[in-house]
């Protein structure tokens, strides 16, 4: 068989097996883990929906955090007043989010890069003062319960099940990523990306694909808030703090920019990131005395990875690979 | 009357660490969102300063604000110098990455809790009777006259200094400043420095005022707003946003919703980015370049 008819095959036996080693990974693992995996799972779709607008479509944000907040409080006030099902809330959540996205995308018509970023910035204190003076008003000054969900007549509890929907909501959010990329309007993203004087002159719509990438993403990302609302039970605007969008922000820096398998593989690092650091330090003697500066050390090698990867490493988790994998897998590929 | 010195002591506030931001974005194109972080490292340096010496309050504010200098010059000699030629966008996110480690470090170098600088100096701090019938505390005075100095300070400097020339040569064209001669790695390491200065003693007379803890890196944030409202180049703008902003949240504040305060400087900012995004006084060809 030809190198060229091999891959293929290879590549969907190796997908096909990575599948099956997830969906059967909550019968083998401890609740710990599973909630790892449901966070990972969490991030996952994060990740992916802000690379597409970031990676692929060129638009920077660090305002991810106020479009979880909005779908997780869409869902959250939902169920508080008037206790609407889970095949409600979800779809209203990510229609939220599309609007709202259309309101972040809308400065992106006249600001690019840098003033763009500090605009979304601008608006995720908005969503978050709008979100607080919700729970104000309410009186419910520490947050808002979210019952679980009832699907098909089961509620919806524990680890193993939200693992279960998680993995399939966050492989559907994939294979839509992948779709769209691989679109016309990836195809008009990628030109816009690269020059938007060029990509108008091309006759791309450069307007409307912008705002297309907001809505999508913002949709996406405001799903992943409010399926974090259900799994967590409970929705605070203290869970969304600015410090939220800039982790976001860097699982696609430290996975690498423009790739959607890194920003799965910065899921992965950034949320298990605090852990390793724990463990990493609980081997430390006298472990019992840094316990208190766990947080802080956590935060400090956060920023130090941060900027390790911004420095010395552009291409990020996925840059990596592409110069250490084998020399024959390299061969294969253009 | 009381309400016009509150305006007046949050506007200085607001101006002299928004001078900062505009220092470094004027020189080198950098948006430095660490700036709240550094403003706090030097607040720090001063309890350092107070536990370690027992040296006269004003000799340990000017020993502390000189160490963040160096702090500064530090920050860019081994971060910001080797992202020079790569996209703005990543000088940014470095400066973020920069915020974050700076905060883990200070909890674990000074611990998380609330400082008092002033006591362990035995610095006083009385209120103090205006004309109108206002009250001040001492410090917020101090305040609004180091504010006052910094600007006439910078301005001065930037205008008629060697150093100071050779800055606004490097920020209009640094190509052509750099065949000129002019060492723009050193007029980068200058601003700084000299951004960081003004930012610790912003952070250090607050810390005197009311306390220090890791909160004083978001007030460093609420000022940003500030800078970019009057334009990220212009120091004149930062003074006339740090007036507007102050204005409309003091007022706000005590009309409407004291939820507000934390997010007046955004919809003000908000607003500026629709209608004028270069800001008040800022150069237009700004939003081109970057």
């Amino acid at each position: 068989m030809s190198e060229a008819a091999r891959r293929p095959l290879l590549r969907t036996a190796l997908l096909a097996a990575a599948g099956l080693v997830l969906l059967l990974l909550p019968l083998a693992t401890t609740p710990l883990l599973l909630d790892l995996g449901c966070q990972v799972l969490l991030a996952c779709i994060g990740a992916l929906s802000l690379m597409l607008l970031t990676g692929f479509a060129g638009q920077v944000s660090l305002g991810h955090a106020g479009l979880l907040a909005a779908g997780a409080f869409t869902v959250g006030i939902l169920v508080k007043e008037a206790t609407a099902p889970f095949w409600v809330t979800l779809p209203a959540a990510a229609i939220a989010g599309a609007l709202l996205g259309l309101l972040f995308g809308l400065p992106s018509l006249r600001l690019r890069a840098l003033y763009l970023a500090v605009s979304s910035l601008a608006l995720h204190f908005i969503v978050i003062y709008l979100g607080g003076e919700y729970e104000t008003l309410r009186g419910l000054s520490t947050g808002i319960m979210v019952d679980p969900p009832r699907l098909f007549g089961h509620e919806l509890y524990g680890g193993r099940a939200w693992y279960i929907l998680l993995l399939v909501v966050a492989m559907a959010v994939l294979l839509a990523c992948r779709n769209l990329v691989r679109s016309r309007t990836g195809r008009a993203w990628a030109a816009i990306r690269a020059h938007e004087t060029v990509a108008a002159a091309l006759g791309i719509a450069v307007a409307r694909h912008k705002l297309l990438a907001f809505v999508i993403s913002s949709a996406f990302t405001a799903l992943a808030g409010g399926l974090f609302a259900y799994y967590r039970g409970f929705v605070s605007i203290e869970a969304f703090s600015l410090y939220l969008s800039i982790q976001y922000v860097a699982m696609i820096i430290i996975g690498g920019m423009g790739s959607l398998g890194g920003a799965i593989l910065g899921a992965l690092f950034v949320t298990l990131f605090p852990y390793g650091i724990e463990a990493a330090l609980s081997t430390l003697p006298h472990a019992d005395r840094y316990a208190g500066a766990m947080f802080a050390s956590n935060y400090a090698a956060f920023g130090l990875v941060m900027i390790f990867f911004l420095v010395f490493e552009p291409q990020g988790l996925i840059g990596l690979w592409r110069r250490w994998r084998p020399a024959s897998a390299k061969a294969g590929r253009p | 009357m009381q309400l016009a010195v509150n305006i007046v002591v949050l506007a200085a506030t607001y101006a002299l660490i928004a001078c900062g931001y505009v220092l470094i974005y004027r020189v080198s194109r950098v948006l430095n969102l660490a700036h709240g972080e550094l403003m706090m490292v030097g607040a720090y340096l001063l309890v350092t300063v107070a536990s370690a010496s027992a040296l006269p309050p004003l000799l340990a504010v000017g020993l502390a604000a000189a160490l963040s200098l160096g702090v500064g010059v530090l920050v860019h000699l081994f971060l910001m110098r080797r992202l020079t030629g790569q996209p703005a966008l990543a000088a940014v996110l470095t400066t973020i990455g920069l915020g974050i480690l700076l905060r883990g470090l200070v909890v674990l170098l000074w611990s998380a809790e609330q400082q008092h600088p002033a006591q362990s100096l035995g610095l006083a701090n009385p209120p103090i009777t205006l004309f109108g019938g206002g009250r001040i505390s001492t410090l917020s005075l101090a305040l609004v006259l180091t504010t006052g100095a910094v600007y006439g300070g910078l301005f001065a400097f930037l205008r008629f200094s060697r150093w100071g020339i050779r800055m606004r040569a490097a920020g209009q064209n640094p190509l052509l400043a750099a065949q000129r001669g002019i060492n723009l790695n050193g007029i980068y390491a200058v601003a700084w420095g000299l951004s960081t200065f003004t930012g610790s003693v912003a952070g250090i007379l607050i810390a005197l005022d009311s306390g220090l803890d890791t909160t004083m890196a978001t007030i460093g944030l609420k000022a940003f707003p500030v800078a970019l409202v009057g334009g990220l180049d212009s120091l004149l703008g930062s003074l006339l946003g740090a007036l507007i902003v102050a204005t409309a949240e003091v007022v706000l504040i005590q009309y409407v919703d004291p939820l507000l305060s934390d997010v007046v400087p955004f919809l003000i900012l908000m607003a500026v980015l629709l209608a004028r995004p270069w800001g008040l006084f800022g150069s237009r060809e700004e939003l081109d370049r970057v």
